[in-house]
């Protein structure tokens, strides 16, 4: 390096343009784009069913991973954090409702106080109580979070609440850890409903318990359509919320210039509080969802999904909430059909080549806008 | 169960003589005279090799749990002032630091590990592949330089043409010649000097510095185009290749071609060839090597990027150059710590270089203050000694489940200095050795000199 610095002060004035050479790069990008290509088509005619099932547990994954990186981009898109402890308030929302129903029996409470009620009406208040105590939990432990860590730093430099959000998360996942209070093991996690599972095959069928579907057949469960739903939901009244609505006025108004917004009335402090407080009980309902999808619970169950969630809002440019939700689904889908078609373990490592890609070809996301230079 | 207070006691006062000694070592190099410093560095050295090797009743006075904990501290320290020199003195904001460890261990543990099994051919396809890398690296950057305002990604798929190309011929010459000096060498059934002590040792010196290298240019390809993303990105992105170095090491004998390495059970039966000697010489070499970087006109262009790359662009600064010399830097340092690391334990997991513990670097690094070796150095050994060390022994007093509640004082305490000190426990100070040499005298011109010792803070 040091021989390339001196070189680099030694050469003539004139020198060529490096555009000429930017077919080389185009060229690579095709080549990877290319490879993609023939690799999905190619599994996709070699076995239409296993395909479709694996985009089917992709878009499980998505669901999910959209809802935490709603999160991760409001945050951002406010006050510029990457709120580290995001995927632990995730954690948080699996474990508060681990505790709510296999300590409190929560999910069962319409059954105790009405006894007469048909169990469908008790299953889906019960599972709904379940969901909301626990977004009502994280949004409360964001809320503190962000009063007791993050707002004394606000006008410290960016790298130093970057660092405390770390510092929250390890407390997070190792306070949790703790015997007394989760322990490090891995949780058989008691879903609030059951799982009932159905496969397609000459017709919908449901799979009875101890049978197996027949060969090239493609199932689904409720839940990945109740986690499809939620999400969708979710994120159309997220959209209402933000453009529609005073606080969501307010929000905007934050993200676009906190000292104007400041100047104009608004609560900056409570604006923020709040995006927290969303953003949180939004990852707490996916930790329950997720919990329920993949019943095994530990302390580090956020870690990654949380960096992945981070990652999608990063893809779909980060401050715009349907740029999160298409980045979480592209994000799903490269993990499913990763783990299927390369190589399992290296479905962790596609998330962050995806984004190194896109962000070297659109440095703001798919969704961003070009960021402007600021004074 | 109750604390012993001797064994506090005795802690205590171990962690104030390994502070003493760290404070002796700047002090010491940073004398006037040649012959003081050479003295002064091998008396800090005999010190701690007598208090290895000679016993006290039954036990020497350092015991191994003790030397253990000093070369840990020697690479940790390695590993995060490589970061200190990324992130703390050029400001690009890296979690990638434990990547490069890793890939470091990995890759030294490998060279030994085939030499004491009869097979030179490792150590030759490593230092060939290394070379004609670092040879095409070097080519393609000078070459390349001709080129004006050259797409990132373009230079990229060049860089890697070049170096997949060089990797592959490294192995197709090592493979040939490896046969071929086999009578030089000895194989597992003629041992010849591949069995002599005196051969391990100088493998082992080389495989370090292999491994360095190779992380150095496994640094310059991710970094060239990563480091243009921008801080936060970039912090993120470092953190995947951690990830991604990890599921390799992981899967490394079925997506990697190294069964040795027996992926996630573990490398076992790399030589302990670590000595108080070689964890003292790589930590020195950084130390130094770092030292004249920073205070070089290359370190005061690493600095500028830090504090104003605008205005660095304006000075004539190549900035993405610049980044990418610290970051390439740094990671050698990361990969010598790492080879180091790999022959004083013996055994490599995976779950070593977890990104989980990959932060710890980074804790270092803050708790010294950015841009502080002093305060790195310090850290570095104040944090294995005493968090490592004496909290985890204490506390295993207390009971079985207490030494789990140091990971939950970390991030309090972390929590704590970012909260109270956000510039670090030393913020900007050095001393001795490190502080900025102080320019001749120009006829007793004093305020010629700049003030001495004093590297701007960081904004």
């Amino acid at each position: 390096m040091q021989q390339a610095n001196t070189s680099q002060r030694s050469v003539p004035a004139t020198r060529k343009s490096g555009a000429r050479l930017a077919w080389i790069g185009r060229a690579f990008l095709l080549a990877l784009a290319l490879f993609a290509v023939i690799v999905l088509v190619r599994s996709f005619f070699d076995n239409p069913q296993l395909f479709a099932q694996i985009v089917i547990s992709g878009l499980q994954l998505g669901f999910v991973y959209a809802l935490i990186a709603l999160g991760y981009t409001m945050v951002y898109g406010i006050v510029k954090l990457i709120n580290f402890a995001h995927g632990d308030v995730f954690m948080a929302g699996a474990f508060v409702s681990f505790f709510a129903v296999t300590r409190f029996q929560l999910h069962l409470w319409p059954a105790m106080v009405f006894p007469n009620l048909p169990p469908i009406v008790v299953t889906v208040v019960g599972s709904i109580t379940v969901i909301l105590l626990s977004m009502a939990v994280c949004a409360l432990m964001a809320v503190t979070i962000e009063r007791v860590a993050y707002k004394p730093l606000r006008t410290a430099p960016r790298i130093a609440a970057l660092i405390t959000a770390i510092g929250v998360s390890f407390f997070l996942e190792y306070f949790g850890a703790l015997n007394f209070v989760f322990s490090p093991r891995f949780i058989p996690y008691q879903r609030p409903f059951d799982v009932v599972t159905w496969y397609i095959f000459d017709g919908i069928h449901q799979v009875m318990p101890g049978q197996n579907p027949p060969q090239g057949s493609i199932t689904f469960s409720n839940i990945a359509i109740i986690i499809m739903v939620v999400s969708i939901l979710m994120q159309l009244s997220l959209q209402f919320l933000v453009r529609r609505t005073r606080i969501g006025k307010a929000m905007r108004a934050t993200a676009f210039d906190k000292q104007a917004a400041q100047l104009m009335g608004i609560n900056v402090d409570r604006v923020i509080s709040i995006t927290f407080a969303i953003g949180s009980a939004f990852a707490g309902l996916g930790g329950v969802l997720y919990a329920i999808a993949y019943p095994s619970i530990n302390t580090l169950l956020g870690v990654l999904p949380g960096l992945k969630a981070f990652v999608a809002a990063v893809l779909g440019g980060i401050g715009s909430i349907p740029g999160a939700f298409v980045g979480a689904l592209i994000m799903g889908q490269a993990e499913a059909l990763t783990a299927g078609y390369i190589s399992t373990p290296m479905r962790d490592a596609i998330a962050f080549t995806i984004l190194i890609v896109v962000l070297l070809v659109r440095p703001t996301g798919i969704f961003g806008e070009p960021e402007k230079e600021k004074a | 169960m109750e604390l012993d207070p001797l064994s506090l006691l005795i802690s205590i006062v171990k962690i104030a003589a390994v502070m003493a000694w760290v404070y002796g070592l700047l002090r010491v190099m940073g004398h006037a005279s040649k012959w003081v410093k050479i003295g002064g560095i091998i008396a800090l050295f005999a010190v701690v090799q007598l208090a290895i090797s000679i016993n006290v009743g039954d036990s020497p006075i350092l015991n191994n749990f003790d030397t253990g904990l000093l070369f840990q501290a020697c690479t940790i320290t390695m590993v995060s002032l490589g970061l200190n020199l990324i992130y703390g003195f050029n400001g690009q904001f890296s979690l990638g630091q434990w990547g490069f460890y890793g890939i470091g261990a990995y890759a030294a543990a490998d060279i030994t590990y085939r030499w004491t099994n009869g097979d030179a051919a490792g150590l030759l396809v490593a230092g060939i592949g290394v070379i004609l890398i670092g040879v095409v690296i070097l080519g393609l950057n000078r070459f390349l330089s001709r080129y004006r305002g050259l797409p990132v990604l373009s230079a990229f798929t060049l860089y890697l043409i070049g170096v997949i190309i060089a990797g592959v011929a490294a192995y197709y010459i090592g493979a040939t010649l490896g046969p071929m000096l086999a009578p030089l060498f000895g194989t597992s059934d003629v041992p010849g000097i591949l069995r002599s002590d005196l051969a391990l040792q100088v493998v082992f010196v080389l495989a370090v510095f292999i491994a360095g290298a190779f992380a150095a240019e496994v640094a310059f390809l991710f970094g060239l185009p990563v480091l243009t993303l921008g801080s936060d990105y970039f912090g993120i992105a470092s953190l995947g290749f951690v990830i991604v170095v990890n599921t390799l090491m992981v899967n490394s004998d079925t997506i990697l071609p190294f069964p040795e390495m027996k992926g996630g059970r573990g490398m076992v039966g790399i030589p302990q060839v670590t000595t108080w000697f070689y964890a003292f010489f790589f930590l020195l070499l950084v130390i130094v090597v770092m030292r004249n970087i920073i205070h070089s006109s290359t370190g005061r262009a690493i600095l500028s990027v830090r504090e104003d790359e605008t205005a660095s662009k304006a000075m004539g600064i190549n900035i993405a150059n610049y980044k990418l010399l610290s970051f390439v830097t740094g990671s050698l340092f990361a990969g010598l710590g790492g080879g180091v690391y790999a022959h004083y334990i013996g055994f490599l997991s995976p779950g070593t270089f977890d990104f989980l513990i990959g932060f710890n670097p980074l804790i270092i690094v803050v708790f010294g203050g950015l841009g502080s070796m002093t305060g790195t150095l310090v850290a570095g050994f104040f944090w294995m000694f005493f968090l490592e060390g004496m909290l985890r022994v204490l506390l295993g007093q207390l009971g079985t489940e207490a030494p789990t509640w140091r990971f939950v004082l970390y991030p309090i305490t972390l929590l704590l200095m970012m909260l109270v000190r956000p510039k670090g426990l030393l913020g900007s100070v050095e001393w001795g050795f490190l502080k900025r040499p102080v320019a001749p005298r120009r006829g007793g011109n004093d305020s010629a000199r700049g003030p001495a010792g004093v590297v701007p803070a960081l904004k």
